[in-house]
């Protein structure tokens, strides 16, 4: 071969790893932004089940140890981050995949991997929006959260954990079916998990079945948020859980993942 | 075919595909094609639709697992070592390939960022013609600008080899002409390009070298001078006023012997390939008149792909 010395003179080669995660992280928080009722659905479930919930305990007796809002506003901040990281993320990989933009990435230096730690960055912007309008609402509702150093380094850690197992879950969702069963799939597992799935209200409020509730990703992030500002202690157990669902869920998403 | 030296050339070839076979269901896409793509050149797999020109390509950009066959490309395997051929490729899909929100320049500059060594940006905007779209997000784009953008997107990285899937399907005839001068420059500049065509033209215009494919299968193989010239053969075009008469194509060979074929184009018009001489042509009149059958036209060409495929499938190529 010749010297190469025209403009488009081969010169190949990948970008470095990180500069590609924070390229897709930067790209995908852009679309994100710009798609302006994903974010209100984000914000607005959350909130509306803090408000509608603390008014409503008051009236029924589940038989709470704490006040309604200190007890469910670690939930909610939960419900907001499987919202966003598990519903949200495997809609919209599941048409990204109809519309070939997975394949043209699949054809790009991107990794799988890169993708999965560009798609979480993007979702740990989200949140944190989320988190800020959540958690503002349940303070002006009075919430008193039990402040420690290892609370809130807890909190931390489940944020990212459960946004890990969540994605990783959401993705293997969003590769393995067609967008329409992604779309089924994604909302009916976000409204079981809500509804039974232990993340709002603590997995004793579900009798028998929360001896296995608390195994599952939403049950280990709702009890573990509720450990840190309940408690101020650091969830370990259910730290252990969210990454022993975001392993899985890697493992799924790789060995399943179709770029089309 | 190049089989014989096929082990040879496999160390420099860009390309090389050894009896690859894909089915999909009851239906074979691509059955035991074989084929070589040398460095530097532009290399044309042409075919009719769902000839398997697309799948084809997709197994070398490693999309598709060969179910039997071998496939190299730049001597890797586009399975297995997946991640180190894929910075060296540039692809360009079909259709699709982007966010329905984002704007032309946003999506190429985000590619870009994933290379090491990326074209500048705005160069390429401004070489496919994508300035006019500025804050247009992709869905509304047309579908030259989006096969435009579509081929930046699979510059941008300057991949020492380019797969272009239909560079030019849906695009006006003045950017086809750019698009064709571009690629054009891109040989020039040392990169290797395989694109897959269904248009003749883009075949001739573009090629150094041709596979034309057919039901999955390589039918011919060759410069478009070396297909179309080779052996010194011409054709001749007999087209007629009315239908041939039952049973014409039979006794117009019989008429002209056994140095000459004749190919059925359609009702009204025939293909006369072999020795293109006065003789020949004298003896096409003289059937003419016996059979009471009207010329409209008799013409002498050089063989130009079409040719090829209807003599080598019996079928008229068909787009």
């Amino acid at each position: 071969m010749t010297a190469p010395t025209g403009t488009f003179a081969p010169r190949p080669g990948s970008a470095p790893l990180a500069r590609q995660v924070l390229a897709q992280a930067r790209i995908e928080s852009v679309l994100l932004l710009r798609n302006g009722e994903q974010l209100l659905l984000a914000l607005v479930i959350p909130v509306l089940v803090l408000v509608g919930g603390v008014t409503g305990i008051e009236h029924l007796d589940l038989s709470l140890s704490h006040s309604p809002v200190d007890e469910l506003a670690p939930g909610v901040l939960g419900l907001a981050i499987m919202s966003t990281s598990f519903t949200s993320l495997a809609i919209a990989t599941g048409f990204e995949r109809r519309y070939g933009v997975l394949k043209r990435l699949g054809a790009s230096p991107l990794p799988r991997s890169g993708l999965l730690l560009g798609k979480i960055g993007s979702l740990l912007l989200v949140e944190a929006f989320q988190i800020l309008v959540v958690g503002g609402v349940a303070l002006l509702l009075g919430w008193s959260p039990e402040i420690t150093l290892r609370g809130v380094a807890g909190a931390v850690v489940m944020v990212l954990l459960g946004t890990a197992a969540f994605a990783a879950l959401g993705l293997f969702v969003a590769g393995a079916l067609r967008p329409e069963a992604t779309l089924a799939v994604a909302n009916l597992v976000y409204v079981l998990l809500a509804a039974g799935g232990a993340i709002v209200l603590p997995a004793h409020a579900y009798g028998a079945f929360g001896d296995v509730v608390v195994w599952l990703p939403s049950g280990a992030l709702g009890g573990g948020l509720r450990e840190c500002f309940l408690d101020g202690t650091f969830p370990l157990t259910q730290s252990l859980v969210l990454l022993g669902w975001a392993a899985v869920g890697t493992l799924l998403t790789m060995r399943t993942f179709k770029w089309e | 075919m190049p089989r014989p030296y096929a082990c040879r050339v496999s160390e420099s070839a860009a390309v090389l595909v050894e009896g690859l076979v894909m089915r999909y269901g009851a239906k074979t896409a691509v059955d035991g094609l074989s084929l070589v793509v040398e460095r530097g050149s532009v290399t044309a797999v042409l075919g009719p639709n769902g000839a398997g020109k697309t799948t084809t390509l997709e197994t070398c950009e490693g999309f598709r697992r060969p179910q039997q066959g071998t496939v190299r490309v730049l001597g890797l395997d586009p399975q297995a070592d997946r991640r180190r051929l894929l910075p060296r490729i540039g692809v360009m899909l079909q259709s699709g390939g982007a966010w329905t929100g984002i704007r032309a320049e946003e999506m190429l500059r985000h590619i870009a960022a994933l290379h090491a060594h990326p074209l500048p940006v705005p160069m390429l905007v401004a070489r496919l013609g994508l300035g006019d779209c500025g804050r247009t997000p992709y869905r509304r784009l047309s579908g030259g600008q989006q096969q435009r953008l579509s081929l930046a997107m699979a510059l941008v990285g300057r991949p020492e080899l380019l797969f272009v899937d239909e560079p030019t399907a849906g695009m006006d005839p003045q950017a086809r002409r750019d698009t064709w001068d571009l690629l054009d420059e891109l040989r020039g500049d040392g990169v290797t390009t395989v694109l897959t065509t269904h248009y003749l033209e883009e075949a001739e215009r573009l090629a150094d070298q041709v596979h034309i494919i057919d039901r999955g299968r390589l039918i011919a193989s060759g410069s478009p001078f070396a297909l179309t010239r080779g052996g010194g053969e011409a054709t001749i075009r007999l087209v007629v006023t009315q239908p041939f008469p039952p049973g014409a194509p039979a006794s117009l060979q019989r008429a002209l012997g056994p140095d000459t074929e004749v190919h059925v184009v359609n009702e009204l018009s025939l293909l006369i390939s072999g020795p293109a001489d006065a003789t020949t042509l004298g003896k096409v009149s003289a059937w003419c008149e016996e059979h009471g059958v009207l010329p409209e036209s008799l013409s002498l060409a050089q063989r130009s792909l079409e040719d090829v495929f209807l003599q080598m499938t019996g079928r008229e190529f068909e787009a």
